[in-house]
């Protein structure tokens, strides 16, 4: 198992990237409580783009409403929590339930009926749309009011509930983080990621080459889903509040995803460094300009990024800091 | 009385689609030449519908003037963005275009969000309360003129495509750009011409539908999906097919707000997007997209 | 050097009819192909050979008629059943996986008959040798010549363990020399293996070489079959090809 993770590494690679863990492990203990927060909303997006880039970077699926995987991870957690007194250990497991279940649906509706790259594209919107509208209109929810999970004194850490001070989903999404960057590693170099890489490149010549094309999207959209669900659930604690329209919308999936179209699509680690690189530059640019009372600032940049990115480096930051580190070609993955 | 409050919004819906017409037209035109997907394209509207509230604002220029400046400025716009921006990437796989739309869609919010902020605003012209008193139909003036003003520019952009010599070499281009290139189309500003010329149907699109709604920055993505729907409704690429889909996602806009709860309207549309795109028989309407 | 038990099959066609709206593509076209033979598909452009391999593979839907190997019918079946079944082929217009190496392209093929990836990747690289890639193996196919990358599209139908391959105008644009080299290649495979082998080819050097047996196809439909020789002699088969292209 260790050596299939870090078999064709060179020794400098794992260098690096024991000390980067390091780093990021030992942050809380220097960070002040603002960098650490820029942090865990960076590992955030760096999860939930790993997530994403699983289905487009590997299998080349594009989904532009992976907001409504959160939105349901979110939610079905929250709910089970506010209502029944549900610890979150047990509503992860339905909340992950139900969004495998959704991004199946959709896989379905999808690879069943051949809607391909741009119609399924918007298959994903309007469904992560709908569903919003949905959460929106219902009262059990909180509809358009809010879900809002009740906060005890911060300090303390129950971790049976998921309540405490933010150090707590530091480590959480850090390990999350560090947990999907295994598992891509691992599923990248196995049948499934080469057939996924196949279904990417050239779906026809894969299926012709004995590839099932339907069985294999379909476990990408699953495993995809599933792992944005936990993401949700992490999102629902860590906010304490949940707005339909916020949630759900279009603009957030498109969010979520900035950050691994700069550090680079179908990469292991570009979500991690776009993700640790858009998120902060984000931040930075807001606290600049607080003074001047300027909404959208953060947005407008983070699109500015992405289109410098698809025009000038459309493979992304990573393959380029790779061989600029001069990190084997299978460094982080097969950099592209 | 049940029955003609039904006729009252079926036909205040009719109007309102031929304005969601017009800016499905622009949609259509760009795809169907240049096979790129316009994923910034209520935010683009948007844009038009600020500019007019500026321009009503400052200069007191009537929204129904305002078509053709704002049309123009649009127009520049989308020459300009397919000249310097959209024509780099055409060798890029398909998800990069939808990206970098869906990027220059954020940049476009941003900074509407950044000059107007986040509230609605809209324009008040002096015959907003005025209507007209057809049989048993009353129906708004505002809304009389809009959809007038909407047909009047699809008409000029049919005539366009029909009878001028760019209107017919840019549908050559559509058709076999290769075979363009050979007869000596200036191909690359017959496509930046092309984008203007969608960009502009939604600038004019967005002048009268400031008649109509209050804007507000978040308004874009939900007129894109509103577009998408349209036009894989008529299929996409035709142009009659956008203005019919527009009438008829009008009309059903309109009579779902009336049967059902009015926030429940735009789920009607997202309902219709999954069922049309499930049973859009394979080909049958509009060309497949690779 | 080339792995496994010997495998062949028969493949039938009977009937085989493809329209695409008004155009009849493929018009009753019916021959047999027996197990071990080698047999070429020739006809001037747009005679319907392609359409009929992508019927045979799965690709397309016949209108009407049936396609069946070793007895078993292959319509209705999805192209990565069709392969897993025994069928492999390559494309016309060369279609490799962009982004992964030429050895992982191959084992891609592999994969349909083992999941263990260290072996896909070794029979991967005994098929490579075969086709004289090895060196290339870590390369992407971006960056390989036309010629090579027409020799990986083969050894990717070959990693699947075909019994039958449809081989289709894999020698367009080669040189005469590495022709020769592909010719003994396939000659070689179908002895050691048994592998039954139908080819499309516009290089009659190539056709002349290899095949047992040639169907002519014009217009969608079978104008003349029998040995190389044969066929060549028909004024048929000359008519059609006058004005067109020259049998040389």
């Amino acid at each position: 198992m260790i050596a299939r993770l870090t078999d064709g590494l060179p020794p400098r690679a794992l260098a690096l990237l024991a000390a980067f863990a390091a780093v990021m492990a030992a942050a809380p203990f220097f960070a002040s409580d603002y960098v650490l927060s820029v942090l865990i909303i960076s590992l955030y997006f760096a999860f939930v783009g790993q997530a994403w880039n699983l289905m487009l970077g590997f299998a080349g699926q594009l989904s532009l409403g992976h907001a409504l995987f959160v939105g349901i991870g979110a939610y079905t957690s929250a709910a089970l929590f506010t209502h029944f007194g549900v610890s979150p250990w047990v509503g992860v497991v339905a909340a992950v339930a139900l969004s495998t279940l959704m991004g199946c649906v959709i896989g379905y509706l999808g690879f069943r009926f051949s809607i391909r790259g741009v119609y399924f594209a918007l298959l994903t919107i309007a469904f992560a749309e709908f569903t919003g509208i949905m959460v929106d209109n219902n009262a059990w929810l909180g509809g358009s009011a809010g879900l809002f999970l009740p906060v005890k004194n911060a300090g303390s850490i129950d971790l049976l509930n998921l309540r405490g001070p933010p150090v707590l989903f530091y480590y959480m999404i850090l390990i999350l983080t560090g947990a999907a960057l295994l598992l891509c590693r691992l599923l990248l170099n196995s049948k499934l990621g080469l057939y996924w890489q196949a279904i990417r490149d050239d779906q026809e010549a894969a299926e012709a080459a004995g590839v099932p094309l339907f069985r294999y999207k379909m476990i990408a959209v699953a495993i995809s889903s599933a792992l944005t669900g936990v993401a949700g659930v992490w999102y629902a604690f860590y906010y304490n509040n949940l707005f339909p329209e916020s949630t759900f919308a279009t603009g957030r999936s498109i969010e979520l995803i900035l950050g691994t179209v700069v550090g680079g699509v179908g990469t292991l680690f570009g979500p991690i460094l776009g993700a640790l690189i858009l998120t902060p530059l984000g931040e930075l640019l807001t606290e600049l300009t607080s003074g001047l009372q300027i909404d959208g600032i953060k947005t407008f940049f983070w699109g500015f990024c992405v289109v410098a990115i698809v025009l000038f480096r459309p493979s992304g930051v990573w393959p380029w800091l790779a061989g600029l580190l001069k990190l084997d070609r299978s460094t982080g993955g097969d950099g592209r | 009385m049940p029955v003609e409050l039904y006729l009252n919004v079926a036909v205040s819906g009719l109007l309102t689609g031929l304005i969601y017409g017009l800016s499905a037209l622009g949609l259509s035109v760009i795809f169907g030449v240049i096979r790129i997907v316009n994923f910034a394209h209520g935010e683009i509207m948007v844009m038009g519908m600020f500019a007019t509230l500026v321009l009503f604002r400052h200069l007191g220029i009537d929204p129904l003037y305002c078509i053709p400046i704002v049309a123009a400025a649009l127009f520049a716009f989308g020459y300009l963005l397919q000249d310097l921006v959209v024509r780099r990437i055409v060798h890029l796989p398909d998800y990069m275009q939808f990206l970098l739309m869906a990027a220059i869609a954020v940049m476009i919010v941003s900074l509407c969000l950044m000059i107007f902020g986040p509230d609605a605003q809209g324009v008040q012209v002096a015959y907003a309360y005025d209507s007209f008193q057809i049989g048993p139909l009353l129906v708004d003036k505002v809304r009389i003129y809009a959809g007038i003003a909407a047909l009047v520019v699809s008409g000029l952009l049919f005539a366009f495509f029909r009878y001028t010599d760019t209107g017919k070499a840019i549908r050559a281009c559509g058709d076999n750009q290769v075979g363009a290139l050979v007869v000596g189309l200036n191909v690359r500003h017959l496509f930046a011409l092309t984008f203007g010329i969608g960009t502009a149907c939604l600038g004019a699109a967005g002048a009268i539908l400031v008649l109509l709604i209050d804007v507000h920055p978040y308004l874009g993505p939900s007129y894109t999906l509103l577009a998408f729907i349209i036009v894989i409704i008529g299929g996409l690429g035709s142009l009659p097919g956008a203005l019919l889909g527009g009438l008829l996602i009008g009309v059903s806009e309109a009579l779902a707000g009336l049967v059902f709860q009015p926030s429940m309207k735009s789920a009607v549309s997202f309902g219709l997007l999954i069922l049309v795109l499930l049973l859009r028989p394979q080909g049958l309407l509009g060309k497949e997209v690779r | 050097m080339i792995a496994g038990a010997p495998r062949s099959a028969s493949l039938k066609v009977e009937g085989l009819t493809r329209r695409f709206s008004g155009l009849t593509a493929v018009d009753y076209v019916s021959f047999e192909v027996p197990p071990g033979a080698i047999h070429a598909l020739i006809g001037p452009n747009g005679a319907g050979k392609t359409t009929t391999f992508n019927m045979i593979a799965g690709a397309l839907k016949p209108t009407s008629g049936d396609v069946s190997l070793d007895g078993h019918s292959l319509v209705g079946m999805r192209p990565d059943e069709i392969c897993r079944a025994g069928v492999g082929r390559t494309f016309q217009v060369v279609r490799p996986f962009n982004a992964i190496t030429v050895i992982d392209n191959v084992a891609v093929g592999a994969l349909s008959w083992t999941s263990d990836m260290a072996a896909a990747r070794r029979y991967a690289l005994d098929m490579l040798e075969l086709l004289g890639l090895a060196d290339k193996r870590n390369a992407l196919p971006g960056s390989i010549t036309l010629p090579d990358r027409k020799c990986l599209e083969v050894a990717r139908a070959l990693a699947t363990k075909p019994k039958l391959l449809l081989l289709d105008e894999v020698m367009a644009g080669l040189r005469p020399t590495e022709t020769d080299r592909m010719v003994a290649t396939f000659r070689r495979l179908n002895k050691e293996t048994g592998v039954t082998i139908v080819l499309i080819e516009h290089v009659m050097r190539a056709v002349m070489a290899l095949s047992h047996h040639v169907v002519v196809l014009n217009y969608g439909k079978v104008i003349a079959q029998g040995t190389p020789e044969q066929v060549t002699r028909n004024p048929d088969v000359l008519a059609c090809y006058l004005g067109a292209e020259e049998l040389s």
